[in-house]
């Protein structure tokens, strides 16, 4: 059974793709999944080369057939998302606010509503030099993350599965909301990439507490530690009281930021630079917490 | 005027560029500053607002009476949600899937079904020197971050001046909820190929909303050229380029105010407000981007 481990923040922008662009280029037998699928980005360093792409459906939209249309504007007042109005004595539907809840369809007395599957995203599985790879987009404006996230994760547990993969990497989103629960559900470890700053402990935190809600195993990692080294501290002595290791603590290297540049894991560009070497020493330990599981 | 701070990629400094502005334009006007990042809210950790109002945000939510129920599986029928199961003639309840959308009250043909109010979040106001502040936080565990976010989103109607809204990461229904009928959508990005790329989308997203976008680059100096180049093949006006300075950072994250500290910021964030009440008032080449 392959092991799942999820790199999250809470804050955005504290370098969890970074974190997963070195874990892939480190890591043997494993599958990789962007599950930051509102502005996944892990791509943009391991160039995927898609072997199968699929559309994505999980919402639906009202379709109001305006020829069938009598004007009553009951489909409005029931409607809790404001997304009916009228025109011309036609109901008219904005589909960003539509919730896809069906309601409108239920009440028209004429049938004049119906309720149309939408195309949300997309999802591939694609082959990187580093191995296997499931990511997704999500069309813009669109909702349901939360199940393009699952869908993701199982197609990248499948994968692994068949494969004979011994670890899934999965690059999460940011926030503690729906796709964030989607991704960390039932994880075996998740890994929260913190940075010594007063919102990077304020979010990590939110975080730490979203994974205790779902009993989910937690590791850190301190992210251009050297920019503060009080808040450092105080973020490993957090993590201490509450029982969670500390397993890496990244320097700031400008090094991280041009492999970024150049669009290839830091590993790829600076093998010997700082925060490379601390990248090793970070999945050893994390390897070596998923092997005490 | 509403004024909303976006950026699609996370940490690019969305919050640093609300609070400042929010300082800095508040000495000579009324402002507001609404933090709808509810997941991960970190305005205050800059403006420690002293609050003076706390509410609880609420989702109706169905509630059966099981004298009434006849098991017909009506309301389970029409849930597009799974919140309500039927089974062996009992309607379950799940609260936590749940999108208040009402359904399962208006359909039941028993009047089985009631609702009430099932709390996923607050919503906290306050005041940080002459700002007017307004955030939301989701209840942990709750995946409803996009009515909260709505919610903190709506306060905006009772505020003169200019409001600065900012918004969570990311492009789905939060940020949505955030941007939506702003008159301006400020996206801030990094020049490294991770800001691009989320930049892209977030420009999509403005567009999709029909709100006129502008573009402040934050940490210039530590990636490439590809935002400039795609911005000005765009159309999309860059009105702000910030240097990486190790002094700003190292400010920020002790949660300390830029404005405050550097006075060459301030004239930047002035003359910034002045190119954003043109790109709104006159006709630049935001509504061009459109």
């Amino acid at each position: 059974m392959a092991q799942e481990l999820l790199v999250i923040s809470g804050k955005g922008g504290t370098g969890k793709t970074s974190v997963v662009g070195a874990f892939a280029a480190l890591a043997e037998h494993k599958v990789l999944a962007d599950c930051d699928v509102d502005a996944a980005d892990l791509h943009l360093l391991l160039s995927p080369k898609v072997r199968e792409a699929h559309d994505f459906s999980a919402s639906k939209e009202a379709l109001i057939h305006g020829e069938h249309c009598i004007g009553c504007e009951r489909c409005i007042a029931v409607c809790r998302f404001d997304a009916l109005s009228m025109v011309d004595g036609v109901a008219i539907v904005d589909p960003i606010a539509c919730e896809g809840c069906g309601v409108c369809a239920h009440i028209c007395p004429e049938g004049a509503i119906t309720m149309e599957d939408v195309i949300s995203g997309n999802w591939y599985l694609s082959e990187t030099k580093y191995g296997p790879m499931v990511h997704a987009e999500l069309g813009i404006a669109q909702e349901n993350s939360g199940k393009l996230v699952a869908l993701v994760r199982r197609e990248a547990k499948k994968l692994a599965q068949r494969a004979g993969c011994k670890y899934v990497i999965i690059d999460g989103p940011p926030g503690i909301g729906c796709p964030v629960i989607s991704a960390i559900a039932q994880v075996d470890l998740a890994l929260i990439v913190s940075e010594p700053t007063a919102a990077g402990i304020h979010d990590l935190e939110r975080v730490l507490a979203l994974a205790d809600h779902f009993g989910v195993e937690t590791a850190a990692a301190i992210n251009k530690y050297d920019l503060d080294l009080a808040r450092t501290d105080q973020i490993e002595e957090y993590c201490r009281g509450r029982g969670t290791p500390v397993v890496g603590k990244i320097p700031f290297d400008e090094a991280v930021v041009k492999a970024v540049v150049e669009g290839v894991p830091l590993m790829a560009y600076d093998p010997d630079g700082q925060a490379a070497q601390e990248m090793r020493t970070m999945w050893m330990n994390v390897v070596e917490y998923l092997d005490a599981l | 005027m509403i004024l909303t701070v976006a950026s699609g990629k996370g940490g690019t400094g969305k919050t640093t560029l609300a609070v400042n502005m929010a300082l800095l334009l508040a000495e000579t006007m009324p402002v507001a500053l609404l933090d709808c990042d509810v997941e991960e809210p970190n305005a205050h950790l800059f403006l420690h607002p002293a609050i003076d109002a706390c509410e609880p945000v609420t989702l109706p939510t169905p509630v059966v009476d099981e004298e009434r129920c006849c098991g017909c599986g009506k309301c389970a029928a029409v849930c597009a949600f799974n919140a309500i199961l039927v089974l062996g003639g009992r309607a379950l309840t799940f609260p936590e899937l749940c999108h208040g959308c009402g359904g399962c009250a208006l359909l039941c043909p028993e009047g089985a079904v009631t609702e009430e109010p099932r709390g996923i979040g607050v919503i906290e106001a306050g005041w940080a020197e002459k700002v007017r502040f307004f955030h939301g936080r989701v209840d942990i565990g709750a995946p409803l971050a996009a009515p909260v976010a709505a919610a903190v989103r709506k306060r905006a109607q009772e505020r003169q001046g200019l409001i600065i809204v900012d918004a969570p990461p990311g492009t789905s229904c939060p940020v949505v909820a955030a941007v939506k009928d702003s008159d301006y959508c400020l996206l801030v990005t990094e020049p490294t190929p991770f800001g691009l790329h989320d930049l892209q989308l977030a420009v999509g997203m403005a567009r999709e909303l029909q709100v006129p976008c502008g573009v402040v680059v934050n940490r210039v100096g530590l990636g490439d050229q590809q935002v400039a180049a795609y911005c000005a093949s765009e159309d999309i006006p860059v009105l702000l380029e910030i240097p990486f300075d190790r002094r700003y950072a190292e400010c920020y994250a002790r949660g300390g105010q830029l404005v405050r500290e550097f006075p060459e910021l301030r004239d930047k964030l002035r003359k910034l407000w002045l190119r954003i009440r043109m790109e709104v008032e006159g006709d630049g080449p935001g509504a061009a981007g459109h």
